[in-house]
């Protein structure tokens, strides 16, 4: 039979109701797509099958190495990036609650050691690390384009991540890096344990924040945690551009529009002003990166948080450097210097919450 | 039994209720008891000319409802009792049916054609019934003419119920010649010439190769168009629904005709009654419909890829097609803004106006100007309606450059209308065409703003102040500012509208609230402009859509003090929860869309997620697809604390994948499934039984609407990279269903348009299922399990890489999917990988492809092939 004729008469083409649910898909897609992409950006740092590469020499510290490749892509777009995946390891600077319950520990493989070549396999443990470098170095050969190195860099942020949870396992090799529960053994065993490669430190990992749901997680809690001391670490004070210990503890700090120096977290944290006249002598813009040493006035806190840094201005920072000190860097070493926050400290903070577990709970009788 | 069959048929059209219901238990008793003697019953009863015609029908109704139904499954199975049938008592039944033909009462006939198309549509494609066509061919030379009326009837039915492609050419030619010469002039009897009229409509469908042959088609055309001159109105009518048919099937032959046709059609317009005058008008419109088709496929990179050359047939005709439709216009009925189901001559007209708009574009602003002018302060309503109708009209299609310095101007006097005219359908229309206005002519693409600071005040008092007119226009003010929010979506972190904001959320609320709002469907348009409003808001007015998260919830739970509601009040509040549980769901999706405002937001989370549980539990059976889509956007904005939720929430998510019959409710309900899936990661375990037997359960249902199995294979992915390895024990039954989905979806050759977009959803859904899986098992000792559906996968992308026939979507997911496996397998499937085609041929062309999505992808699967093939 003929079909209706009656069109649609002062209407607009999509309702709203289809509107919702056109915008819903869209949304779930993308999800997907965002869920999808980070399971393979974890892909190409774990899968053990590749081969390594050499690797340029690190100025400084595994971690200033992250952050000279990250800035490679634009500065405000890696820190956006690094803001919002919170992938980057904060610094202990104190002990979190629930240890043995929410986190892992594994020794972290000291940055040099990742140069290493490895041919045939005997060596293969140590290469761990340096594998994304080897995707990333493969693929600079290619004229690869901003998103792929906003890819590469996804893979390499995924370094600390190299324990996905183990499932019912207490230890968990999937990898040639032993993961723990960090319970008393667990943190003993990365502590003390023999690992085919130098320590640099010792690297916490929560459980329950997977890098890709992180994501969504308002809260600031730090995901990756790195701890170290002399017995697990080399580098436990930085050392400057010479390899040497400096007397007193240097920062980088960011310059603000308002003169603010901060730190690269989200939000930052301010450490002092500079004022105007200062800024115009030392020729300094906004957003440039300055070095400074902490004086014998130290860092003063009120309530935990910190009041007053006695900054001493050295000049501007390497131009390599692309972002400014972590709050927590700056007060792990800050406490390094002055209290550190010991292995013991980690083990009494996991007892006392098993001993609060063995405590006997209420038994109702019934005879 | 046989003797009681006519009373008990009469007795169930009774108007005593216990004696129809009666006669309609003893029916279907008898139908299940014996269904051969109950058809036999029927038959025998429709062709006893001794019997009242009201038995003979309701025989013939039954009988068909025996052999058909709507629903796929229920059709299915009538299928399969008809097909297995006795032969010796189908043969009788249709040798009643045949016979019923030549009754002498016109009723009977009419049933009996619809039946024997119903036992063809079964039997033609299985080459059963061949003598049907033959002898129904040999009634048209007979000269009873209720023989030939009913036998061209029968014809119409059967071209309707059967496929082309199972009937002989050599068969169709005779069908067409049979019909085409039953509308012939010379045809004496107007029954017949109407049936064969009517007829041909179906069987245009059939006439592809005699459309091809320019005798035969200059043969039916005239035929057809002297047809539209008889002087049987009904025939006129019928004879132009051909010609609207025509004008879709057959638009490339139409050029030698299209003279004629307009003269024809103009005439129609001016002088015949309305129905025909609306079939003229719908030819046009018609073939508009096909040149903006044809145009959009021309796109902007002219390739002649088209199959179907465009001859601007509307652009031709418009110096003499604008003015025939502008004096539609005037032809208004006092209150067909009232009326829901209103057609007449002015909205056909000036529907058809706007899609000539739409075709031709900038051609049609000189041809309507004058008449707006003219007509727009004349102090007869029906002139200034007609003149902003034409304005209103002609918005879409020319460009912006056009039409901008001509709505600078108008928009004062709009403005000034919508106040003050006196009538309400000007009123009406003034509203829509400043709807129309800031839809096609204001946001961030246009270049020149109609929208100002300066004006932007004076609109939004306008039209809040319309707000408060009668139904139909208030809907149409809140239609005009739904359009204006939607303007200044891309406009950045500062609105236009922050300052009214406030001001415009309250007076969309005070609609809502008014006693007439049911009316018009104003509320629903004042809800769906309040979305607009939020989905557009800008972090500036944050704190102001957080404060309206309260206040609709308060709406919501009102919705559920109601006790013990009638059928149509239940109606009534399931359609309010409906339009609230959409407001919140845009809220939350604004709200959760960024961090801060998220965090703000979950202080309700608790209580929301309640009132949607009861919002379910209003309902015993069924799920509302509204509460549905909001429990997503609160699973995403809520995270892994979704899963507080899920031991009540559970059964509501079970209950809508059970849902087959309302099929979009089903498709939300497995959305929101992957939506969990992310927010709870692994915690979604306990639940994955029940959720993936359902699931496939869905995928083995012939019931389930086709268009939710691609989600449902997505699902499956969302749920494997949730649960990682835990998806194993579900690898036996999953694996099986995508290959063989996989293998039913590789090749489309010969399907139509409809049927390879719907097999490139299907490729994706599959394909994302794999890449869920893959990526899932990762790095388990479990990825062993994996290796034997790896040559299968690869084939299957081999072979959609070899139909040349994807579409973006799925090439980005397939050369994701071939990664995926590189990347989980490693070495394990080196050799397959580098024997696969796909890894060659088609990752090149995804590397070199301009879609930065696929590149991307592509660029990710080299990088994880190189891994796999280097150890």
């Amino acid at each position: 039979a003929p079909h209706d004729l009656r069109r649609p008469f002062k209407r607009a083409a999509i309702s709203d109701q289809q509107r919702r649910r056109e915008l819903s898909l869209q949304r779930q897609a993308q999800h997907r797509r965002d869920a999808q992409h980070q399971a393979r950006c974890l892909a190409s740092f774990l899968n053990p099958h590749s081969e390594p590469e050499p690797e340029p020499e690190p100025e400084d510290s595994p971690k200033e190495l992250d952050v000279r490749h990250a800035s490679k892509l634009k500065g405000a777009e890696a820190r956006k990036w690094f803001a919002r995946q919170l992938m980057l390891p904060e610094w202990m600077i104190d002990v979190p609650d629930q240890l043995p319950q929410d986190w892992y520990v594994f020794a972290r493989p000291a940055g040099k050691r990742c140069f290493v070549v490895s041919s045939n396999g005997t060596t293969a443990d140590q290469t761990y690390y340096v594998i994304d470098m080897v995707c990333w170095r493969e693929y600079s050969l290619y004229d690869c384009t901003a998103e792929f190195r906003f890819f590469w860099l996804s893979s390499k942020l995924a370094e600390t991540g190299a324990c996905d949870p183990p499932s019912q396992y207490h230890r968990y090799r999937f990898s040639p890096v032993p993961v723990y529960n960090c319970d008393q053994a667990g943190l003993s065993a990365a502590y003390t344990g023999a690992v085919p490669y130098v320590k640099d430190g010792l690297l916490f990992y929560n459980k329950y924040d997977l890098f890709f749901c992180s994501v969504d997680n308002a809260g600031n809690a730090p995901l990756a945690l790195v701890w170290k001391d002399e017995n697990c670490s080399q580098y436990v004070i930085d050392t400057d551009s010479k390899g040497q210990v400096p007397s007193q503890q240097q920062v980088v700090l960011e310059l603000q529009d308002n003169g603010n120096l901060s730190t690269s977290d989200d939000p930052p944290v301010v450490f002092g002003c500079l004022d105007q006249a200062f800024i115009e002598q030392a020729e300094s813009r906004s957003g440039n990166l300055l070095r400074f040493a902490i004086g014998d006035g130290g860092l003063s806190f009120v309530d935990g948080k910190l009041e007053k840094a006695d900054l001493h201005y050295l000049g501007k920072s390497n131009r390599a450097r692309a972002f400014a000190d972590s709050y927590s860097k700056v007060m792990f070493q800050y406490m390094a210097r002055h209290s550190p926050l010991r292995i013991d400290d980690l083990l009494a903070s996991i007892n006392s919450l098993s001993d609060q577990e063995n405590k006997p709970s209420d038994v109702e009788m019934v005879g | 039994m046989a003797m009681e069959v006519t009373q008990i048929l009469l007795n169930a059209q009774s108007i005593d209720g216990n004696v129809r219901k009666h006669a309609e238990d003893s029916i279907k008793q008898f139908q299940e008891q014996n269904l051969p003697s109950f058809l036999l019953s029927l038959s025998g009863e429709l062709a006893n000319d001794d019997k009242p015609v009201e038995s003979r029908k309701l025989a013939g109704l039954i009988l068909k409802n025996a052999l058909d139904a709507k629903e796929q499954h229920r059709k299915f199975e009538l299928v399969q009792s008809w097909v297995t049938l006795d032969n010796a008592v189908k043969a009788q039944i249709k040798t009643c049916l045949l016979q019923t033909l030549s009754s002498a009462v016109s009723d009977a006939r009419s049933t009996a054609s619809q039946v024997i198309a119903k036992i063809a549509g079964i039997e033609l494609p299985q080459k059963q019934w061949p003598e049907l066509i033959v002898s129904l061919l040999s009634n048209i030379h007979q000269q009873a003419a209720n023989v030939r009326q009913a036998t061209l009837e029968t014809l119409g039915y059967l071209c309707e119920e059967v496929s082309p492609n199972v009937v002989d050419q050599d068969q169709v030619n005779k069908i067409l010649t049979a019909v085409v010469q039953g509308m012939n002039a010379s045809e004496g009897n107007n029954d017949v010439r109407l049936a064969a009229t009517r007829a041909l409509y179906n069987a245009l469908g059939f006439a592809q190769a005699n459309f091809s042959n320019d005798m035969e088609r200059d043969y039916i055309m005239r035929v057809v168009c002297e047809a539209t001159l008889s002087p049987e109105l009904k025939i006129r009518q019928a004879a132009f629904e051909c010609l609207v048919s025509i004008s879709s099937t057959y638009y490339e032959k139409l050029a030698h005709y299209i003279q004629d046709i307009f003269n024809i059609t103009a005439k129609a317009v001016r002088e015949d009654e309305e129905p025909v005058a609306l079939q003229a008008i719908e030819f046009w419109s018609s073939i508009c419909d096909e040149e903006i088709d044809i145009l959009e496929d021309y796109g902007g990179d002219f390739t002649g890829d088209s199959d179907i050359p465009c001859f601007y047939f509307i652009k031709q005709a418009l110096p003499a097609l604008v003015p025939m439709l502008l004096e539609t216009l005037l032809k208004q009925e006092e209150d067909q803004d009232q009326d829901e189901g209103a057609w007449n001559i002015a909205m056909a007209g000036g529907t058809c106006l706007g899609l000539v708009a739409r075709t031709v574009g900038d051609d049609i602003v000189p041809l309507v100007m004058p008449f707006i002018e003219e007509n727009i302060t004349k102090p007869e309503w029906r002139q200034r309606e007609a003149a902003t109708y034409a304005f209103g009209s002609i918005l879409e299609g020319p460009s912006p450059d056009k039409l901008t310095p001509i709505v600078n101007v108008a928009l004062t006097f709009m403005l000034a209308a919508l106040t003050k005219d006196p009538n309400n359908h000007v009123k009406d229309t003034t509203a829509w065409t400043l709807g129309r206005i800031f839809e096609f002519l204001h946001g961030s693409t246009i270049d020149s703003p109609i929208i100002t600071q300066a004006n932007c005040q004076q609109i939004i008092t306008v039209l809040l102040q319309s707000m408060k007119d009668v139904p139909n226009v208030a809907e149409k003010a809140c239609g005009a500012l739904y359009f204006l929010a939607q303007g200044f979506e891309e406009g950045g972190p500062s609105s236009t509208l922050t300052p009214f904001f406030q001001e415009i959320v309250q007076a969309l609320l005070t609609v809502t609230h008014r006693e007439d709002a049911s009316e018009s469907r104003l509320r629903t348009a004042a809800y769906e402009t309040l979305n607009e409003v939020v989905r557009c808001s800008t972090d500036e007015t944050a704190s102001m859509v957080l404060h309206l998260v309260p206040i609709i919830m308060m709406e919501l739970h009102k919705t559920l003090e109601g006790q013990k509601l009638s059928s149509d009040e239940r109606e009534k509040q399931s359609e309010l929860q409906g339009l609230l549980c959409g407001c919140l769901q845009v809220i939350i999706q604004k709200l959760g869309s960024s961090e801060p405002t998220k965090y703000l937001f979950m202080q309700y989370a608790d209580q929301i997620m309640e009132l949607y549980l009861r919002v379910f539990a209003c309902r015993s059976a069924t799920v509302h697809e509204e509460a549905m889509l909001a429990i997503g956007a609160l699973a995403y904005a809520t995270g892994p604390d979704f899963a507080k939720y899920m031991p009540e929430f559970y059964k509501y998510l079970e209950m809508g994948l059970q849902n087959f019959e309302e099929y979009q409710v089903c498709a939300v309900t497995v959305g929101v499934v992957g939506d969990i899936c992310r927010a709870l990661e692994d915690q979604i375990l306990p639940y994955c039984d029940g959720i993936m037997t359902q699931l496939l359960k869905n995928l083995s249902s012939n019931q389930l609407h086709r268009s939710v199995k691609p989600p449902i294979f997505s699902c499956f992915g969302d749920i494997a990279l949730a649960i990682g390895e835990n998806f194993e024990k579900y690898l036996i039954y999953a694996m099986p269903m995508l290959q063989s989905a996989a293998e039913l979806s590789a090749h489309t050759s010969g399907a139509d348009d409809d049927l390879v977009d719907y097999t490139n959803s299907l490729r994706n859904g599959i394909l994302e299922a794999y890449s869920g899986i893959f990526q899932g098992f990762k790095n388990s000792p479990k990825t062993q399990l994996l290796i034997p559906f790896a040559l299968h996968i690869l084939q299957f992308l081999d072979s959609i890489y070899m139909e040349k026939d994807m579409d973006d979507v799925v090439m980005k997911t397939a050369v994701g999917v071939l990664g995926d496996l590189a990347d989980t397998l490693g070495s394990n499937a080196g050799t397959l990988i580098q024997q696969s085609l796909s890894s060659k041929d088609f990752l090149d062309e995804c590397l070199s492809s301009d879609d930065h999505l696929i590149k991307e992808s592509a660029e990710w699967a080299k990088l994880a092939i190189n891994r796999a093939i280097s150890v």
